[in-house]
């Protein structure tokens, strides 16, 4: 799925690396809990979660995530977005919640993926 | 690449938002040396988990990355409380953070299963009340 179709799927506001939105991405992860996210490895994945902090950026930098999209309308900080900009990660927000959010991109064809170590 | 290559860093300790800070230098510099990305990935996590165990328990640490032709070596030392009972620690959910910390999206006791899970092999040295050095190695070969 391109970034631009999760966009527009949540009705999602583009907050930085607009110009990355013709990306795929080929699974996601739904999470608050950032250990829970680096136990799984996926190329390109987007990254759905409630949590606004700067780690949640590290944590998606370290497994080479390209989108990040905050739930329940949250913005990340003018640092968050700088750390985002410097990876070229786009981060995007929308009013939905978590489930609704991963239920919506999950009908429109995002499967996750099995769980695989290492 | 016929040298061994060494990367130090200092783990601030006082900030989490900081953590992580070596962990994303460490990928650049195997990205510049032309590392796989599989590899400079689980190098990355398993030492990103490691920084934040260190800033969240030991006050902050020492950090080394050797890279050598057959491996890299990521060597992490901290002089604080020490593992009361490492196979208790390395056990799945299992964590002794504080509260706060897991507001912040972490203390799940995924530390080091994860650090465990992306290494080829882990050694954890350790005393209660001097420090903890952790080992980890991830196959180049």
């Amino acid at each position: 799925m391109k970034i631009c179709t999760i966009k527009d799927v949540l009705e999602a506001e583009v907050l930085c690396c607009e110009e990355e939105i013709g990306r795929h991405v080929y699974s996601a992860c739904g999470s608050d809990m950032m250990s829970d996210v680096l136990a799984y490895v996926k190329d390109q994945a987007v990254l759905l979660t409630g949590l606004v902090n700067p780690q949640v950026i590290r944590t998606a930098e370290m497994m080479d995530m390209i989108c990040i999209v905050f739930v329940r309308s949250k913005k990340p900080s003018e640092e968050m977005l700088a750390m985002a900009k410097e990876s070229g990660i786009v981060l995007m927000t929308t009013d939905k919640r978590m489930y609704d959010a991963c239920g919506l991109l999950y009908q429109n064809g995002l499967v996750g993926k099995k769980v695989t170590n290492g | 690449m016929a040298e061994e290559l060494v990367f130090r860093f200092t783990v601030d300790g006082d900030d989490f938002t900081s953590a992580g800070q070596a962990s994303v230098q460490i990928k650049k510099n195997l990205r510049q040396l032309g590392i796989p990305s599989d590899i400079i990935r689980r190098v990355s996590i398993a030492m990103y988990e490691g920084e934040i165990n260190m800033v969240i328990h030991a006050k902050g640490g020492e950090a080394l990355v050797k890279v050598t032709e057959d491996y890299i070596e990521i060597v992490l030392e901290d002089k604080g409380p020490g593992i009361k009972n490492v196979e208790q620690a390395m056990q799945e959910g299992f964590s002794t953070a504080p509260e706060g910390i897991r507001s912040l999206g972490f203390g799940a006791g995924m530390g080091l299963p994860n650090m465990k899970r992306y290494t080829d092999n882990m050694e954890i040295s350790t005393v209660v009340g001097v420090g903890t050095t952790i080992t980890m190695r991830v196959n180049l070969a």
